[in-house]
């Protein structure tokens, strides 16, 4: 019996997020009048947009990196591509494969930089990957508005500002709808691009795949116990490192197609809110820092999509003013991660103390003896 | 004893740290498939000789070591671990080297994996290839079935009984292939009686199917039990080296400890009385448990007369700094303690300090000073911070400003009163040597004028000299101001110098109190947890 409301008690804690989210969402969803068929069309949208960059950080948490903020530079490799592609005038889910090719490499070179970066800051990760994020980005906009055009050859007068070199902010996206339009099919009245979902479904397999390798072991491993790792001759440093390089090259193929969904192209902070809203997405799903699923993950992108949905209209009628909703809609996504490292943080110090009381358990049994 | 027949021989082997000599000329060897006792006081050298042996990176860093060591009669330097590994040499360290989020049987397989190719692994490499559960399972099942334990491959680590995640240390090195030596660190520390058993079983199994064995342990009936040969280590000299048959535990116990007790200063000039009939208690501490990582403290209860000198002694590792530093609230501690008769609240240092206590902690750099302030500062902080002392107030009390010249006066009286080495008061700690940085310490204790005053280790590293002087003060300061003193200490002669009793730590239990004036094998007893093996006798 005890152990009953223990385990009860441990699903409870472990899956407090989830819960507060499908609480909070219950409370709003009539509130905000949607019908249910715009929420369901929505939330199918906002899957298929979204899902993949959240997949994206399961390996770095894995590797006991916790959530890799610094998934924007993949982010960019991938608009950097896509870009690309534009200019050369490329259409359609072909396209999109040749940016996925263009990006590749430019991922893989960030995402071994980031690597060495965040293995000198061990245990400080995720700050470190934040402020990493920031640091390339200011790179990356030096790259689009000053070398391309200039160093960089940019036919496309569409692409350049008026100036002659430099891109422009918004660039429509003649790929757009690349991947989703392949194999359009509606259930009932809901239109679902099998073609995007097979994306995902593969980029999941992959993933159940690569925990089953030697080196996905070996990731579990430095997860867990660097120091027991190191021991026993795993390369820490260089298995920390491949996991960031695969980390940043989903998140390159994640960003292509979260903008051939949306079918615009933000040049300068597109990729900006990438990672915070990947991060909140997984962690609303109930993953922590130090352990993910791919449930996490799916569940955690409809459950803050249908927030993120529903949030600003439930706002604007209960208060009257649309400027109030999308108030509430930040406020709660980085409430979230906030409250989700909290917990985090609660839960291993209890978690702790209840090792303490085992120790004494079997102290007293022994002199029970 | 064939010559033919030896796996290890260490020959001369000795060395020193920064001038300070931790082995001299140490002489053993090991014969296929036996096993070798090792035993020793804290301090003895016995995990230096294992860090020789097993090629650590500490004792190159440091300068390497003297004389020969000989595996299968070639000669071995290692450059690190992973060389005596692949040589066929295991180690089974006293902490816990597993993955808590693995099951056993992926432990016992840790980088040693058996994997299966696929196309993909054929482009991008070995790393790719998907690991065979079942065939690692197979393997780990052979290794526990070889130790003969009941354990269940597929659990995992982190919900498992302690003396079973040893068993899986365990396994782990003896499924390496080849592996010729185990070195075995204190590996039934954290065993039941009946685990210790079924361990001491498969040690008797592995050797008989030629692996040799070092075993290390405090628990001396074991070593009696399984051992072949038995080499007693003290003071970094091999005293005994002998086969185990015909040994009694009372005798290793005597080695062990050794040294004469003459030279001590027998004159004790004050009279406490610390028969039970004296009911004048200062501390009183009950069912007392402490989570210091590396010193747990389970269950403890003594008490402590006013003005006495109370010592705790025992191995490293047992819980006797988790009794101090758990009073003092710097650690996760429960149970209760009453001061003065009082309950005295836990986990709380500031109540303690204000209580009367006062602590110079066995971690003088970490815990004890600020190194980067002057010796006066060092000296009135506790003071000032928990008494308000050297303080003067202006307005009222509405501002309070440091007294300098008190601080001053203060430190210099303790500068002369101990002898402090130093440019000035205006000194940064972290200049002195060990000795007078510890002498800091005390006086920074004895400035807050404690009625209880607990020391932990007051002695360590520090040299001969310094040595004696911080003994005298202690003793000098409880006999003038009658203050209560209680001192922990490995170094049991010290305590039998000056205290008035001494109680031993076992496994995080009090093993028995002792006047100085016993046995030397009784306290050797005690060490070894053996009040346990009386009791035990006499159930059968």
């Amino acid at each position: 019996m005890k152990q009953k409301s223990q385990s009860v008690m441990r699903f409870l804690t472990g899956s407090a997020v989830p819960i507060l989210f499908i609480t909070i969402s219950v409370i709003a969803i009539p509130l905000s009048n949607y019908s249910g068929l715009y929420l369901a069309r929505e939330i199918v949208t906002r899957l298929c947009r979204d899902s993949f960059l959240v997949l994206s950080l399961l390996i770095p948490v894995m590797a006991g990196m916790g959530i890799n903020f610094g998934m924007t530079l993949g982010a960019m490799a991938g608009q950097i591509g896509l870009i690309f592609i534009t200019d050369w005038g490329i259409n359609g889910a072909f396209g999109l494969f040749m940016a996925a090719l263009i990006g590749t490499p430019i991922a893989i070179l960030l995402g071994y930089f980031g690597g060495i970066v965040l293995n000198r800051a061990k245990g400080r990760e995720m700050i470190t990957s934040m402020m990493l994020s920031y640091f390339v980005s200011g790179i990356y906009q030096f790259f689009m508005l000053y070398l391309c055009g200039n160093i960089i050859p940019i036919k496309s007068p569409k692409l350049l500002l008026s100036r002659g070199y430099g891109i422009r902010n918004a660039i429509t996206l003649n790929v757009a709808g690349g991947f989703d339009k392949l194999i359009r099919i509606p259930i009932g009245k809901v239109y679902v691009p099998f073609g995007t979902i097979l994306l995902i479904a593969a980029a999941c397999i992959f993933i159940m795949w690569f925990r089953r390798t030697k080196l996905g072991q070996d990731m579990r491993a430095v997860g867990q116990d660097m120091g027991v790792a190191d021991a026993s001759g795993i390369k820490v440093e260089k298995t920390r490192i491949e996991s960031i390089i695969i980390s940043t090259m989903l998140a390159c193929y994640g960003q292509i197609i979260y903008l051939q969904n949306i079918g615009t192209l933000n040049t300068y902070n597109g990729a900006d809110q990438a990672s915070l809203f990947a991060a909140a997405s997984l962690l609303v799903g109930g993953a922590t820092v130090s352990k993910a699923t791919i449930p996490n993950a799916i569940i955690g992108t409809a459950l803050f999509h249908l927030m993120f949905v529903v949030m600003p209209m439930a706002g604007k009628n209960l208060t009257g003013s649309a400027m109030l909703g999308e108030y509430f809609r930040m406020f709660i996504s980085y409430g979230v991660v906030t409250i989700a490292l909290v917990l985090h943080a609660w839960k291993r110090h209890k978690d702790k103390e209840m090792g303490r009381a085992l120790l004494r358990e079997i102290s007293s049994e022994n002199t029970g003896k | 004893m064939s010559k033919e027949n030896v796996l290890l021989s260490v020959e001369n082997v000795g060395k020193q740290f920064e001038g300070n000599r931790v082995l001299k000329n140490i002489n053993f060897s090991l014969e296929k498939g036996k096993i070798l006792g090792l035993v020793g006081e804290n301090g003895a050298g016995k995990s230096t000789l294992m860090k020789i042996i097993f090629g650590m990176n500490e004792i190159a860093d440091t300068g390497g070591y003297e004389g020969e060591i000989y595996l299968d009669g070639e000669k071995i330097n290692f450059k690190s671990p992973l060389d005596a590994l692949n040589a066929g040499i295991g180690m089974v360290h006293q902490e816990f080297s597993l993955i808590p989020g693995f099951t056993a049987y992926e432990n016992i397989l840790l980088n040693m994996e058996k994997t299966k190719p696929s196309i993909i692994s054929k482009i991008f490499g070995k790393k790719f290839e998907t690991l065979d559960r079942q065939e690692m399972k197979k393997i780990a099942k052979d290794a526990i079935d070889t130790l003969g334990v009941q354990l269940d491959e597929n659990a995992l680590v982190s919900e498992m009984p302690v003396g079973h995640k040893q068993f899986i240390e365990i396994a782990r090195e003896i499924d390496r292939e080849k592996v010729k030596l185990l070195i075995l660190d204190e590996p039934t520390a954290v065993l039941t009686e009946s685990e210790a058993e079924i361990l001491l079983k498969a040690m008797r199994k592995l050797a008989d199917s030629g692996i040799s064995i070092i075993f290390i342990s405090h628990r001396l009936r074991e070593i009696i039990e399984v051992c072949d040969t038995i080499v007693v280590l003290r003071d970094g000299v091999v005293v005994v080296e002998k086969p185990a048959e015909g040994l009694n535990v009372r005798q290793i116990a005597q080695w062990m400890v050794g040294r004469d007790v003459a030279g001590r200063k027998a004159v004790q000039v004050r009279d406490v009385d610390i028969s039970e009939s004296n009911k004048d208690v200062i501390l009183d501490v009950e069912h007392l448990w402490v989570d210091m990582p590396g010193e747990t403290v389970k269950d403890v209860s003594f008490s402590v007369k006013r003005g006495e000198i109370f010592g705790i002694g025992g191995l490293a590792g047992q819980g006797k700094l988790g009794i101090s530093n758990g009073i003092l609230g710097l650690f996760p501690a429960g149970g209760k303690v009453l001061l003065n008769g009082k309950e005295l609240p836990l986990n709380s240092t500031f109540n303690a300090l204000k209580g009367g206590i006062a602590f110079v902690s066995e971690d003088r750099r970490g815990v004890g000073l600020l190194l980067d302030e002057s010796i006066d500062w060092n000296i009135a902080f506790n003071a000032m911070q928990v008494q308000n002392r050297f303080i003067k107030k202006k307005l009222g009390g509405l501002i309070k400003w440091r007294d300098d010249k008190a601080m001053k006066e203060c430190a210099d009286k303790y500068v002369n009163a101990l002898q402090i080495k130093c440019t000035s008061t205006k000194q940064h700690a972290r200049q002195l040597s060990g000795g007078n940085q510890q002498k800091v310490c005390l006086a920074k204790a004895f400035a807050m004028e404690p009625s209880l005053l607990l020391v932990s280790e007051p002695t360590r590293g520090i040299d001969v000299g310094a040595k004696a002087l911080v003994l005298d003060s202690l003793r000098r300061h409880n006999n003038e101001n009658d203050t209560t003193i209680i001192m922990v200490s490995s170094e049991l002669e010290e305590l039998r110098s000056i205290c008035d009793r001494i109680a031993i730590v076992s496994e995080g239990k009090i093993a028995g109190i002792l006047s100085p004036d016993a046995d030397t094998a009784e306290f050797g007893l005690l060490m070894s947890g053996l009040s346990n093996l009386n009791e035990e006798g006499e159930e059968q």
